[in-house]
């Protein structure tokens, strides 16, 4: 609290992003935890909830008439642009902001103080729901070529690998020692993921520290292990997921990759996926695509292409599909690596995993595929995504990529993921909220010693227990095309990738289809589900009543037909009330129109919008957090509701308008 | 008959190749009147493969040996290979397909200049107003305008949507056309919104269908490609007009008229759209029928002109542009902003498409309703609508999660919003399965709620009756 300079100023103006001209009146709080602007407009005070940790930049622009901007950028793509009337409450608020988005400890984030009234018992319970014991014991591990290894017990050979690693069985703890010193940060080759079918596996690591012309002993009988715990196959892949060039200028300094002539019975492959300085620009480039106020179809298109984006994603499926075809078509096991093996390589094996097995598709795999290859395996959570105040150069969207990699393939097969768009989001927005203990730090080891699953809980529990949100109604497990590994197109990629606007436009509404069949089909589906439990149970009282009558007792005249309780989901849907945007340009075409004319209708789409929703900002604005003179009590610790992202939904709150609507 | 002198070789040995997702195809190649049948030997599945003559875009025919093979580019952008046994028969099958592809003489007149204006509400269309070089005005012309003013509300404005940039209506003076002068119009008040048309809009169709068929090359530079050949900033344009018509006449109860040079391509397109947007029972599977049959077949849209070539010609393109499809495009987006809230599906846009270039339907013949008359269409063809209402076509035309909607539909028109439609422009070359598994279990679905829904009064009834 000693960061805040000014817990309050009154007359802000939040402005619209899509119509400039309109621009809310209202107040700004700052929390221990939170950016709040609440409006001033009485009929329905509108909320816009932003956690500091959510912070991505905060700009001071120069001062107008009007005011004195403030733009905020969010990691979640959120983007304020604010205008506060008074140049020094402005530098204050600035100041703080700057401040409360770098913690400088990890004590500082929410999670340590975020209270969602569970007691100890539940916790625990929350954070044993994700268990990579058992998900390895579902590949089919141990068995007669892989084995459960201690060698990393304490984290002794390596400290940003799990204590917990699976080992073909004939590499003794004197061969991955050997390794373990040849590879970049001690990362030797260990199993990512094990395909039962042809015993095929990808294993992971880091780099070799061959140089010119260093070898291993060790290093090399690492991997022939891997090759003999596949009688399949007489040959392994390594891949290598850097451009050429990249692994060439490593070997100037020690580092490199394998030489085929000195592994025997190996295949090497580079597949290029650049670095994450590039993708750290690449991902500016395309914000900046995204903030620009009505761009000409072309103007968008090639900001698109110039900013390679698309390119970059297309180039992390592309290995994950060679890969996955390595495992399931030509029965090789695969080695990957990039430099620390902790980022490209995170990425190509999570995408593999995923297109060979089914049950990553699923929600609570793809929690389990998460926990496995990002977390146990020592991505760098708190450095790429600025957990805590770091090198920006360290910041890259990593993780990211990987999630819109998943939405590009559930865009090609919608019926192949259990899971919905928003599932994802949310995961995108959890990653960088610091809500929750789950992603944070770089390593294991470093959580065992924050003691994070004692003081903060999971993200997992939470996810899984609002898990009717998240679920895909098109999702067909059964299906011939969805079962077993995804039946790749022909051609690698011979699909066109999408601008994921639901992801990275997500806060401007207007950019998004305005219904949603999702939400339309789950509602379908829920309502034949009563429908059906209503008709089982109407047929068990009309059996009753029948033998009463038999009885030839009187029929009680009270027995009525219940009204119907469900008085139609679909208006609610249905209710698509949207204000035409400024479809005319520069051409002052209806001079006539009062600028507030469109403004009922945007209170008629908030209210309805807030019907159904839950999407992390809307849910944060809904009305049961309308309590603003309550905000000075409403420590961190003591809220009843996570105030931000979704876990605030009050089911009960909302289920009575949606009633009534 | 004269078919028969142009079909030499009737039958021959052959086996088709259908892009990369279907598998091939082995039997007995035959040519008719209309139509081209592939049937497959006896162990084969029993389909026989059907393809209409006249939706042949382009054919290219190579021998070697003692082989031939035909390549047939289609109105429907499909890419199809025959490989033929015998070397004369390959020649002679050629030829007979260019030859009866072509076959229907329906001898058409180019559209005469006519000048009327058809009211409809508030929402009005012509073509543009004869200025002429010596700036013409004509009394009863404006009398008309200043009457559709009159009977509107009372302060009603109006504005004249020209689909043509300010520039572009100045020098169709030269031509004996115009625009509306200001002063001789008052009340009404000229918006030029410039829409692409004629043969930039074909040239633009026929870059993207260029960039769709060679994904794998161009993936690295799709993007730009797509940027390239301009279609989606077509879209864009076409959509962001109709919506300001559309919004003219909702929010400022103004009346609207639209035209171009001669009202019957970009027009329609801002029209029709406009209906679209703004009356939900356009949007019912009988409406948007009864909308295209309007405003488009009705209208004088020059059917056989526009939709003479579809992409892949090798032909100078003359009349040909694709009007009609630009529209079917926005709509596709209207329906991906707007799921629920249209009766008919992508199928029906699909169909539309593919009988508006070829079709064993009469509904799109010719080029106005005078002509059609004149050929006598009514009574010697069948009608397009008839053939799609049938019950067992419903599956592929209705939306299943359609719900009336009483509101207007206000689409979002930023470039991020706005998708390249890939169920026409992939529709060959991607596989259909995925989508085609999705779509069965959406019907699964609300087929499923439907049955529980019909079967309560059955118990509740009964229970009642006690």
């Amino acid at each position: 609290m000693e960061h805040i300079r000014t817990p309050k100023v009154e007359n802000v103006r939040l402005v619209d992003r899509i119509s400039s001209k309109k621009a809310a009146l209202g107040t700004l709080y700052l929390t221990a935890t939170h950016v709040i602007f609440v409006e001033n407009a009485p009929d329905t005070r509108k909320e816009t909830w932003i956690l500091h940790s959510q912070i991505s930049t905060i700009e001071k622009q120069a001062t107008t008439a009007t005011g004195c901007p403030l733009l905020i950028r969010c990691k979640n793509f959120q983007l304020l642009q604010l205008i506060i009337p008074q140049e020094r409450d402005c530098h204050d608020v600035y100041l703080s902001l700057v401040r409360l988005a770098r913690p400088v400890k990890y004590e500082e984030l929410y999670c340590f103080s975020f209270n969602p009234k569970l007691d100890k018992e539940e916790r625990e319970q929350g954070w044993m729901l994700i268990d990579l014991g058992e998900e390895y014991k579902r590949m089919g591990l141990p068995n007669n070529y892989w084995q459960l290894s201690d060698v990393n017990r304490d984290y002794r050979v390596c400290d940003s690998y799990p204590a917990d690693l699976y080992v073909p069985r004939s590499a003794t703890a004197h061969i991955i020692v050997g390794s373990s010193k040849f590879r970049s940060r001690r990362r030797f080759p260990a199993l990512s993921y094990y395909y039962r079918e042809n015993h095929a596996s990808i294993c992971r690591s880091s780099q070799p520290l061959s140089g010119f012309s260093a070898r291993c002993l060790e290093d090399e009988q690492m991997l022939q292990a891997i090759r003999k715990a596949n009688p399949g196959s007489d040959f392994i892949y390594v891949v290598d997921t850097r451009p050429k060039l990249n692994a060439m200028a490593n070997r100037a300094a020690g580092k490199g990759y394998e030489n085929e002539d000195n592994y025997s019975n190996i295949k090497f492959q580079f597949i290029g996926i650049e670095n994450i300085h590039v993708m750290r620009n690449s991902l500016q480039k395309m914000l900046e695509v995204c903030e620009l106020k009505s761009p000409s179809m072309s103007d968008f298109l090639w900001g698109l292409e110039n900013s390679g984006w698309l390119r970059h994603i297309k180039a992390i499926l592309d290995a994950g599909i060679f890969i996955a075809k390595a495992v399931s078509e030509e029965g090789a096991s695969v080695l990957v690596h990039c430099s620390d093996g902790w980022d490209r390589t995170a990425q190509v094996c999570s995408v593999a995993s995923l297109l060979l097995d089914p049950h990553y598709r699923t929600l609570k795999g793809f929690m389990v595929l998460i926990e496995k290859d990002w977390i146990s395996f020592g991505h760098k959570f708190n450095h790429r995504y600025g957990n805590l105040d770091g090198d920006p150069k360290e910041i890259s969207p990593v993780i990211d990529q990987f999630i819109e990699c998943v939405w590009q393939l559930m865009e090609q097969f919608p019926c192949a993921f259990e899971f919905n768009e928003r599932f994802l989001i949310h995961i995108q927005n959890h990653i960088y909220s610091c809500q929750f203990g789950n992603f944070l730090c770089n390593s294991q080891k470093e959580r065992q010693e924050l003691k994070i699953q004692e003081r903060t809980h999971s993200s997992w529990a939470h996810l899984w227990k609002n898990r009717a949100e998240y679920l895909n109604p098109l999702f067909r497990a059964d299906h011939s095309q969805t079962r077993g590994a995804l039946r790749l197109p022909t051609a690698p990629c011979s699909f066109t990738h999408k601008f994921w606007s639901g992801m990275y436009n997500r806060f401007e509404k207007g950019l998004q289809p305005r219904q949603s069949v999702t939400d339309y089909l789950m509602a379908v589906k829920e309502e034949s589900q009563q429908l059906e439990e209503e008709l089982a149970a109407l047929g068990e009282r009309l059996e009753k009543i029948q033998k009463v009558q038999l009885n030839r007792t009187e029929v009680k005249s009270n027995k009525q037909s219940e009204p119907s309780k469900h008085s139609g989901f679909s208006t609610s849907d249905n209710s698509t009330a949207n204000t035409p945007q400024d479809y005319s340009g520069n051409v002052k075409s209806f001079p006539s129109r009062s600028p507030s004319q469109g403004d009922e209708d945007s209170a008629l789409i908030l209210t309805q919008d807030n019907l159904k929703s839950s999407d992390p900002d809307l849910s944060a604005n809904s009305d049961q957090e309308s309590g603003v003179e309550d905000l000075s009590c409403r420590s961190p610790s003591g809220g009843e509701h996570a105030p931000s992202e979704d876990s605030s939904k009050d089911r009960d709150s909302d289920e009575a308008v949606f009633l009534t609507a | 008959m004269e078919f028969s002198e142009l079909i030499r070789t009737g039958q021959a040995q052959a086996e088709l190749l259908r892009g990369p997702e279907a598998p091939p195809l082995r039997g007995t190649l035959c040519v008719t009147g209309h139509h081209l049948l592939l049937s497959p030997g006896p162990q084969a599945t029993p389909d026989l493969w059907l393809l209409l003559l006249r939706s042949v875009d382009s054919i290219e025919k190579r021998v070697a040996g003692d082989c031939g093979t035909i390549t047939l580019r289609c109105k429907d952008l499909r890419v199809l290979q025959l490989d033929i046994e015998g070397v004369e028969a390959t020649l002679n099958i050629a030829r007979s397909i260019e030859g009866l592809r072509l076959g229907d003489a329906w001898h058409f007149h180019p559209p005469e200049r006519y000048y009327k204006r058809v009211a409809r509400e508030v929402l009005l269309r012509s073509s543009q107003p004869l200025i002429g070089p010596q700036k013409r005005r004509c009394a009863e012309d404006e009398a008309l305008l200043r009457a559709v003013l009159a009977g509107s509300r009372p302060g009603a404005r109006g504005f004249i949507v020209d689909t043509r940039s300010a520039q572009t209506a100045k020098q169709a003076r030269m031509t004996g056309g115009g625009t509306e002068a200001k002063a001789a119009y008052p009340g009404w008040k000229r918006l030029h919104r410039p829409l692409e048309r004629g043969r930039p809009l074909q040239e633009s169709f026929v870059h993207l269908v260029e960039a769709c068929g060679d994904l794998e090359q161009s993936m690295d530079h799709w993007l730009s490609r797509l940027a390239g050949c301009r279609w989606l900033a077509h879209v864009k344009e076409a959509l962001s007009t109709a919506c300001l018509a559309a919004q003219g006449m909702e929010r400022e109860g103004a009346c609207i008229l639209v035209h171009g040079a001669e009202g019957t391509d970009s027009t329609l397109v801002v029209t029709s759209l406009a209906q679209l947007i703004l009356d939900p029972s356009s949007r019912t599977m009988a409406g948007f029928q009864e909308l295209v049959e309007r405003e488009w077949i009705q209208a004088g849209h020059p059917f056989q002109l526009r939709c003479a070539h579809s992409a892949f010609s090798h032909a100078r393109p003359k009349h040909e542009a694709p009007t009609f499809l630009l529209f079917l495009d926005c709509v596709w987006q209207l329906g991906r902003q707007f799921p629920l809230s249209l009766e008919f599906g992508e199928g029906m846009l699909l169909a539309l498409f593919d009988h508006a270039y070829a079709s064993p339907f009469g509904t799109f013949l010719c080029n106005s309703e005078q002509e059609r008359c004149l050929c006598e269409v009514r009574t010697r063809t069948h009608s397009l609508w008839s053939g799609l209402n049938q019950l067992k076509e419903q599956r592929k035309l209705r939306n299943p999660l359609y719900v009336p909607n009483p509101l207007a539909l206000w689409p979002s028109v930023e470039p991020q919003s706005l998708r390249l439609w890939q169920g026409l422009f992939l529709r060959w070359t991607r596989p259909p399965e995925p989508s085609e598994a999705a779509w069965e279990k959406v019907w699964q679905i609300v087929t499923d709620q439907e049955k529980t829904e019909g079967s309560q009064p059955t118990v509740s009834a009964s229970e009642l009756q006690l």
